[in-house]
């Protein structure tokens, strides 16, 4: 079998390994990225492109901080159009959850510690500000340095960017095998192909159960997909992303409307999704509670028509929280996968931390609670 | 130009039917379909959202979806497939949402 | 037992047979229709207050267009007919459809769609401006409400849908400026052999063209349409096309009917999760369907939205696809009957493979269509901006292309112009057209308002 070698194989080409792959060549490290699908074509071509910061734990908020900082200037480094739109968030409650209101003004305080502002906003005020909300919408997080980018293009964008700069870009190469010989991985493909590198990155997202496995690490992520769905276009209105705070999962929708008028719609009831279709198909009855919904965050909406819905697979880790670092188990194994569904905002920053742990074995980024130390405490 | 683009053949000895676009009272006939009443008067019933200019229909059976209109109240019609009604009010310019 | 609850999508010649076979087998079929009453597209009655007969509407197809409207009239209490009512969706034996605005399910043991077809158009540069219908609507403006496009009409494209509209337009005295087809005469004569299956049909097109000729209308073969003059404003002027020796004419005209021949509606079959293969013959994907009709394990498809065969064809596919149906469902059925529907319907697909080859889709025009020529309507999507998201983005696949560039994306989710986007991004990528694939289709069927009840 024919092998290539580099510096670094990266398992995944969504958001996460083609911005591993990127950041990883402005350093000058060799690197394969391998892809079983296109680039961007699964869960990252799928999602909503949140640029969201607020609302996560505030242990994610420096890693979301400097991957804030990229994301301002990606489309610059990219030469590519990725359409960022850094025009604000706004975190919504409802009148029914009046508690809220000092969960956001508590939460604000510690995210400012981070270097994240956001102001809070409740009644009229924030009926002034945002006119366009539902009554029922009592209070509001607004944080105006978050936004939204296009996620149908930002993967391939970096991965071209990568590819023009000496990465070695494989789509359409589904990994069969992946062991560590001697100081080296061993990756071999579906095509035959073996790859061999001293560093592995697994960012295979919903597909990254079995890779974690082969080296004695279990995740446990479990795929769903995102209800979403996209209206005609009305003139510009919506300038912020939106998003319902709640317990509810029929209520948590998130919304954002793009400058050519658009209204992008996500969140609500998710549906099953299958790993081995790679496929997950949108419940009409999801679509029919997130219209219900709609019309409450937004009541104007309803003048308009849904023109498509679509979903994705994504995989949710068993406590929503992502896996990124180091292996606890196999030297020179990385992870950058179970995003559940909130990955998009982080990818640069994810992508530059990775990168420079290979290149430098530290960071200054703190990403000790994303270990992957918690689920093999848990499994034994 | 913002004459007729429609040119009535046959069937015209209708009852008509008074409607109005861009505020602008319009006698359309009784079975006319609002694409029809519209463009019997007018030579467009909407703008391209992206620049290209004015919108007339093109399939008339419900498909290709260019003859969505607006009504003065915000509501969004599609205009082949929806018959004329008497005191209709409908805008062909692009407006914002209420 | 209850009875097994059928639901049929679609009253026109296809579905009207189908819903009445399965009535007079004692079933009561839910017949789910778009439009206020029967007939489809092709049969689309006129509203009640207008007078004129079957056969100034209809021509040489009025005493099957009389038989589609009376039969269906006949069973109407022995079916449960929605009319004004869209199908958006399809999940788990569930139809999800729009009644009047309000939202129902409905499920279902069978499911069988006649959704018919929609035109195949070829982009030409201006044809996102007003005045530009496809043939079928200009037919439909005559037909079922008695009015022209315009007052200077150019009817441009191929199929046999050119020469019905133009002559219908001609006799209902509208002014057209001439036809201009871009298949040749040696198309015609090449399928000539096939043509002749139905010999009839055969001479009720050749009496079109007789009827264009009378009214000194120019008919003009082999050219290539180079552009639709006019502007954003005040919409279409002129037609500009090369003939065959490679001179350019302009024609003015105040409206342009086009139309490439047709493709099936098949959105509702593939949300049903029919699976669909590449033609070559039409250059179309068109979905698997076994010989009892079935594209899924209970979804069965009849008439021009399996297959592009005709009215005539659909009205037999119907029928046959009812009794396959009910033989399914375990009821008695004359299978004589089923053989001879099969046979007749055989004759009728050598003549619409005849018709696939007289009126062939103008590969080598979409291929080199211009830049800056639209290519969907919906979103603005010049062939330019598909060109270098699918050549420089290295989209070769189509839903990969519709990412990168937003191609049918828009309210029409494409069906207007996936078939041009694929020959286009084939060519810009040296691809296959067969591997361009498909672009997959997502609920709902039609824009679903977001204020529908619940």
């Amino acid at each position: 079998m024919k092998t290539q070698s580099s510096d670094v194989i990266v398992i995944g080409g969504g958001i996460m390994g083609a911005c591993t792959t990127l950041f990883l060549r402005q350093r000058g490290i060799s690197v394969t990225l391998l892809e079983r699908d296109r680039i961007g074509q699964k869960a990252s071509g799928s999602s909503f492109g949140n640029l969201r910061r607020q609302g996560r734990p505030i242990s994610q908020l420096p890693l979301a901080n400097r991957s804030s900082a990229l994301w301002a200037q990606l489309s610059e480094s990219l030469g590519a159009e990725i359409e960022v739109e850094l025009s604000g968030h706004v975190r919504v409650g409802y009148s029914d959850r009046p508690e809220l209101v000092e969960d956001f003004t508590h939460y604000a305080s510690q995210a400012a510690e981070t270097g994240l502002n956001l102001e809070v906003f409740t009644g009229k005020e924030l009926h002034e500000r945002f006119p366009f909300f539902g009554p029922e919408v009592l209070v509001g997080s607004y944080s105006p340095n978050d936004g939204h980018s296009n996620p149908r293009v930002v993967a391939s964008a970096c991965a071209r960017a990568a590819s023009a700069n000496g990465a070695h870009v494989h789509e359409n190469m589904a990994v069969t095998s992946a062991n560590k010989v001697g100081e080296d991985f061993v990756v071999v493909t579906d095509a035959g192909l073996g790859f061999t590198a001293p560093s592995l990155v697994i960012a295979a997202g919903a597909w990254s159960n079995s890779l974690a496995e082969a080296f004695g690490e279990k995740i446990g992520i479990v795929s769903r997909g995102p209800t979403m769905l996209v209206t005609e276009p009305a003139p510009y209105f919506i300038h912020p992303c939106l998003g319902v705070v709640t317990p509810v999962e029929e209520e948590s929708i998130y919304l954002r409307q793009i400058a050519r008028g658009n209204v992008i719609v996500g969140g609500s009831t998710r549906s099953p999704a299958s790993t081995s279709t790679g496929r997950a198909i949108v419940d009409p009855k999801n679509t029919l509670s997130q219209l219900r919904q709609l019309r409450r965050l937004v009541p104007a909406l309803a003048q308009l028509n849904v023109i498509r819905v679509w979903s994705g697979v994504e995989g949710y880790t068993p406590d929503g929280m992502p896996v990124i670092g180091r292996s606890e188990r196999e030297a020179g194994l990385y992870y950058a996968c179970g995003f559940s569904g909130g990955g998009h905002q982080l990818g640069p920053g994810v992508g530059e931390v990775i990168a420079e742990l290979i290149d430098t074995g530290e960071t200054d980024t703190p990403i000790e609670d994303f270990g992957i130390r918690r689920f093999n405490a848990s499994t034994g | 130009m913002n004459g007729a683009r429609f040119t009535r053949l046959a069937e015209q000895d209708r009852q008509t039917v008074t409607f109005f676009v861009n505020g602008q009272a319009i006698e359309a006939l009784e079975g006319d379909t609002l694409l029809v009443a519209i463009l019997a008067a007018k030579d467009h019933v909407r703008q391209s959202e992206f620049g290209d200019g004015n919108r007339a229909g093109f399939c008339l059976m419900g498909s290709c979806q260019d003859c969505w209109v607006t009504s003065e109240s915000g509501e969004r019609i599609k205009a082949c497939s929806t018959r004329i009604v008497a005191e209709m009010r409908i805008v062909t310019e692009t407006v914002n949402l209420k | 037992m209850n009875a097994p609850k059928v639901v049929v999508v679609g009253s026109g010649p296809a579905g009207t047979r189908c819903a009445e076979t399965l009535a007079l087998a004692g079933l009561r079929p839910i017949v789910i229709d778009e439009n206020s009453n029967n007939g489809g597209q092709i049969y689309r009655r006129q509203p009640e207050n207008f007078v004129r007969t079957y056969s100034q509407l209809y021509g040489s197809e009025s005493d099957k267009a009389a038989a589609v409207h009376s039969d269906f009239d006949s069973i109407r209490d022995k079916i449960d007919y929605r009319s004004d009512t869209l199908a958006w969706a399809v999940s788990e034996n569930t139809l999800f459809a729009a009644e009047r605005g309000r939202s129902v399910e409905i499920p279902f043991d069978a499911l069988v769609l006649c959704t018919g077809a929609s035109e195949r158009v070829m982009p030409t540069l201006g044809w996102n401006y007003a005045g530009n219908y496809s043939l079928g609507g200009a037919q439909i403006a005559l037909k079922s409400q008695g009015c022209a496009i315009g007052s200077n009409i150019v009817f441009m494209g191929t199929g046999p849908l050119l020469y019905l509209v133009a002559s219908q337009y001609i006799k209902a005295g509208a002014n057209v400026a001439a036809v201009l087809d871009t298949s040749t005469v040696w198309d015609s004569l090449a399928a000539l052999p096939k043509l002749l299956a139905m010999p009839s049909m055969l001479w009720t097109g050749l009496g079109l063209i007789k009827t264009i000729r009378a009214a000194r209308v120019p008919i003009v073969h082999g050219v290539q349409p180079l552009e639709i003059t006019g502007s954003g404003d005040a919409g279409v002027n002129a037609v500009t096309y090369r003939d065959k020796r490679g001179h350019a004419h302009t024609l003015e005209c105040d409206a342009v009917a086009l139309g490439y021949h047709l493709r099936s509606e098949t959105q509702l079959a593939d949300l049903a999760g029919c699976a669909f293969s590449f033609d070559r013959r039409s250059r179309q994907w068109i979905a698997d369907i076994d010989d009892k009709s079935r594209g899924a394990a209970n979804v069965y498809m009849a008439g021009d939205g399996a297959r592009i065969r005709g009215a005539d064809a659909a009205e037999v596919s119907g029928r046959l696809t009812a009794l396959t149906l009910l033989l399914d469902l375990g009821y008695a059925v004359d299978e004589k009957e089923i053989k001879r529907l099969r046979s007749l319907h055989a004759r009728y697909e050598r003549f619409a493979n005849g018709v696939t080859r007289a009126f062939p889709w103008p590969i080598e025009h979409v291929r080199n269509l211009p830049n800056d020529a639209i290519v969907c309507r919906c979103e603005a999507v010049s062939v330019g901006e598909l060109r270098d998201a699918s050549r420089g983005k290295q989209a070769d696949e189509i839903n990969r292309a519709k990412a990168f560039s937003r191609v049918g994306m828009g309210r029409c989710q494409g069906r207007f112009c996936g078939i041009a986007a694929a020959e286009i991004i084939a060519d810009a990528t040296q691809t296959p057209l067969a591997e361009v694939g498909r672009i997959r289709s997502q609920a709902p069927v039609r824009p679903l308002p977001i204020a529908v009840e619940q």
